[in-house]
């Protein structure tokens, strides 16, 4: 069974005021087939976590350690990663102009497998992806997010996910934008990809809505930059009723 | 795009932008306050002397077209290729035809050359009301300087795409008119795959009729020199007129193309966009954008745009769009310009989707130029001009 190990991860971005720690010591463990919630306010470095474990250029990390059943993630390029099995799935996913999404589907499969998927089954396989997150086969002429509405790009990044069929998945903010209909269909989506391929998930939400589908095991809450509790369900309700007061006094006090 | 430099003078407003850099002491200077009041002539002569330090010129490698410009021009017809396409014909003219000189004259000296020298014309004529694609290619105008002269007529209501491929060895100055009457429309692709040492000067003169519908797309992959310059007049009501381009600069070639769209009558539509790419050192590109929007063409709706993705170290692409509006009557009108590095966000996308660095740029150099080969509708050429996209990239990795 894999492990995700992140360990005291500290993480800083340049900005024009100079350079910014943005995380400060995140400690966190994913097993695979595990679901880890992760809640906390606005600005608290969630989606930094996220970037920082995928490898965006932006993301300095100054210490810490991220490791894929040992293997030191931090040393891989973006592409290494995605190839070891992390998938993110964006908060904002980027449109790229002139790139069919048919074309970048099976550019993404065949460098995750190291060779071309058969092409048959293959658009079998997208096609009955996309029927299930009840897609409109048109968008596979489409270029990759480009004029998708919110909802669409987020359908769009678990369709990759049921397709590209990683181990572990980070989701930041699918469930943002979408509606009540489209939050079941692309739940359902993410539930598919956990029990196909005892996917680990970071489920990185506001709203404790998403949870009733995809029921997490672990809930943390993420403020100024690093976890400041941990427990079960109980705690996303315990969030939503009461908010994160309690943290941010603790954190300013700090 | 992530801004690397842009070059945007704003230029808003029924005010002159300076462009008129000719030699005042030459012969028929005439102070230029706006864009339609430059000189003309067909005469090269009556042009003063260029030196390479005039608005018009000065971002041009003014010796290595030197021949072009001054020297003397074999103007005689050439061997091409062209398919057969019913309602459609070419043939070559006599430089004293009516139809010579209808659709523009001449604004410096380089094409005033050209118009001294060509002996004849060669027409190409569209009368077939379905649409049909013409295709000709000339591969074989030789190394000496030569002139060329090429008139497209696109009778009314007629419906075509026009596609004139160069390719092999050319020094060439030209001029290339096009007319598209009332009601008709026109696709005109001018594709430039030349040989390397190869040189061009050509102005493109198109006058846009009534209710027609103009698409002119310059393609330039090839060539050491290449300027081309479209002038496009959107003289009847209604018309509309659609400038689109894409160059793929490598190291040490110049593509230069001064883009010129006059809103003349009122409710014309006229939209610009020109993407290129450069790699490799000394690859220099320049797009000037003049829209001029006269006192008559009320209801214009117009935008024009530039973009250049710059692949490499020791490029530079000029950028220079001007916007001259003399009718306070319109829909809207608006440029945008920008030249930048690979667009990080889009890279990471593909990459942390398991895409390999290179391939991810390839996907995205590919994607950011298709936008325009999709507009040509011609899948021959189209895919042609993928394969070729492909190759200059890979050309630039070695
Ligand atoms: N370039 C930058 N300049 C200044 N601050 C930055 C920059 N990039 C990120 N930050 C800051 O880092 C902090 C963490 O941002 P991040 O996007 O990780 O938050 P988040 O927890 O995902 O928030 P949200 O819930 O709104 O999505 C924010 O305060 C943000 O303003
Ligand atoms: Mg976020």
């Amino acid at each position: 069974m894999s492990v995700l190990e992140i360990k005291d991860l500290h993480v800083t971005v340049e900005t024009d005021q100079g350079t910014k720690e943005i995380l400060k010591g995140v400690d966190l463990t994913i097993a695979q087939g595990e679901i880890h919630a992760i809640m906390g306010p606005n600005g608290s470095g969630k989606s930094t976590l996220a970037y920082s474990i995928a490898g965006h250029p932006k993301y300095h990390v100054e210490s810490g350690s991220v490791l894929l059943d040992g293997a030191e993630v931090l040393e891989m390029s973006v592409d290494e990663r995605a190839r070891a099995g992390i998938f993110l799935a964006m908060q904002y996913p980027v449109e790229i102009p002139g790139v069919r999404m048919a074309d970048f589907l099976r550019t993404a499969k065949t460098a995750l497998d190291g060779e071309a998927p058969a092409l048959r089954p293959w658009i079998k396989e997208v096609n009955e992806a996309m029927k299930s997150l009840r897609m409109d086969k048109t968008f596979s002429e489409r270029n990759v997010n480009e004029g998708f509405s919110g909802g669409e790009k987020k359908r769009h990044e678990i369709l990759q996910l049921e397709l590209l069929k990683p181990r572990f998945a980070i989701l930041d903010e699918t469930d943002s934008g979408l509606d009540v209909d489209a939050l079941k269909i692309v739940s359902e989506g993410v539930i598919r990809a956990k029990e196909t391929n005892d996917l680990g998930i970071l489920l990185i939400t506001h709203y404790t809505r998403i949870l009733r589908y995809i029921k997490p095991d672990f809930v943390h809450v993420f403020v100024d930059g690093r976890v400041a509790e941990e427990g079960g369900p109980e705690l996303a309700e315990r969030l939503e009723n009461e908010g994160y007061d309690r943290f941010l006094a603790d954190a300013s006090v700090a | 795009m992530s801004p690397v430099a842009t070059q945007t003078p704003e230029q808003h407003g029924a005010q002159a932008h300076s462009d008129g850099g000719w030699d005042s002491n030459a012969p028929g200077y005439v102070p230029v306050q706006t864009r339609d009041a430059r000189f003309t002539s067909v005469n090269h002569d009556d042009f003063p002397e260029v030196r390479g330090i005039e608005n018009d010129w000065k971002l041009t490698p003014v010796a290595r077209v030197r021949p072009l410009i001054d020297g003397q021009l074999d103007g005689s017809p050439y061997a091409y290729l062209v398919n057969e396409a019913t309602g459609a014909s070419v043939d070559w003219i006599d430089r004293t035809d009516a139809r010579v000189g209808l659709a523009g004259i001449p604004e410096d000296r380089g094409s005033a050359n050209a118009w001294t020298s060509f002996e004849r014309a060669l027409a190409i004529t569209v009368t077939s009301e379905d649409h049909v694609d013409l295709v000709l290619s000339r591969s074989q105008l030789g190394d000496e300087p030569r002139a060329a002269h090429t008139i497209i007529t696109a009778k009314a209501n007629s419906n075509s795409t026009v596609i004139i491929r160069s390719s092999g060895d050319a020094q060439l100055a030209e001029n290339v008119e096009i007319v598209v009457e009332s009601g008709a429309t026109l696709t005109v692709v001018s594709v430039q795959e030349w040989s390397d040492p190869s040189t061009q000067l050509a102005s493109h003169f198109v006058q846009v009729g009534k209710d027609a519908h103009l698409r002119h797309i310059v393609v330039t992959l090839g060539g050491s020199v290449v300027r081309l310059n479209p002038s496009v007049h959107l003289s009847g009501e209604g018309a509309q007129g659609e400038l689109f381009g894409l160059y793929f600069a490598d190291a040490g070639q110049h593509f230069e193309q001064r883009v010129y769209l006059h809103h003349e009558a009122a409710n014309t539509i006229g939209r610009v966009n020109y993407k290129g790419a450069l790699q490799g050192v000394g690859a220099h590109t320049v797009w000037v954008g003049d829209v001029l929007i006269g006192p008559k063409a009320s209801g214009t709706d117009s935008y024009e745009q530039n973009r250049n993705l710059v692949l490499s170290e020791g490029t530079r692409a000029d950028s220079i769009p001007n916007l001259e509006i003399e009718t306070g009557d319109i829909l809207g009108a608006g440029h945008a310009s920008a030249t930048g590095r690979f667009d990080d966000e889009q890279l990471f996308y593909l990459q942390a989707r398991g895409i390999t660095e290179a391939e991810a740029r390839r996907l995205v150099v590919i994607g950011f130029l298709a936008e325009i080969v999709q507009k040509i509708g011609n899948p021959e050429l189209e895919s042609h001009l993928h394969a070729a996209i492909e190759a200059e990239l890979s050309g630039g990795a070695q």
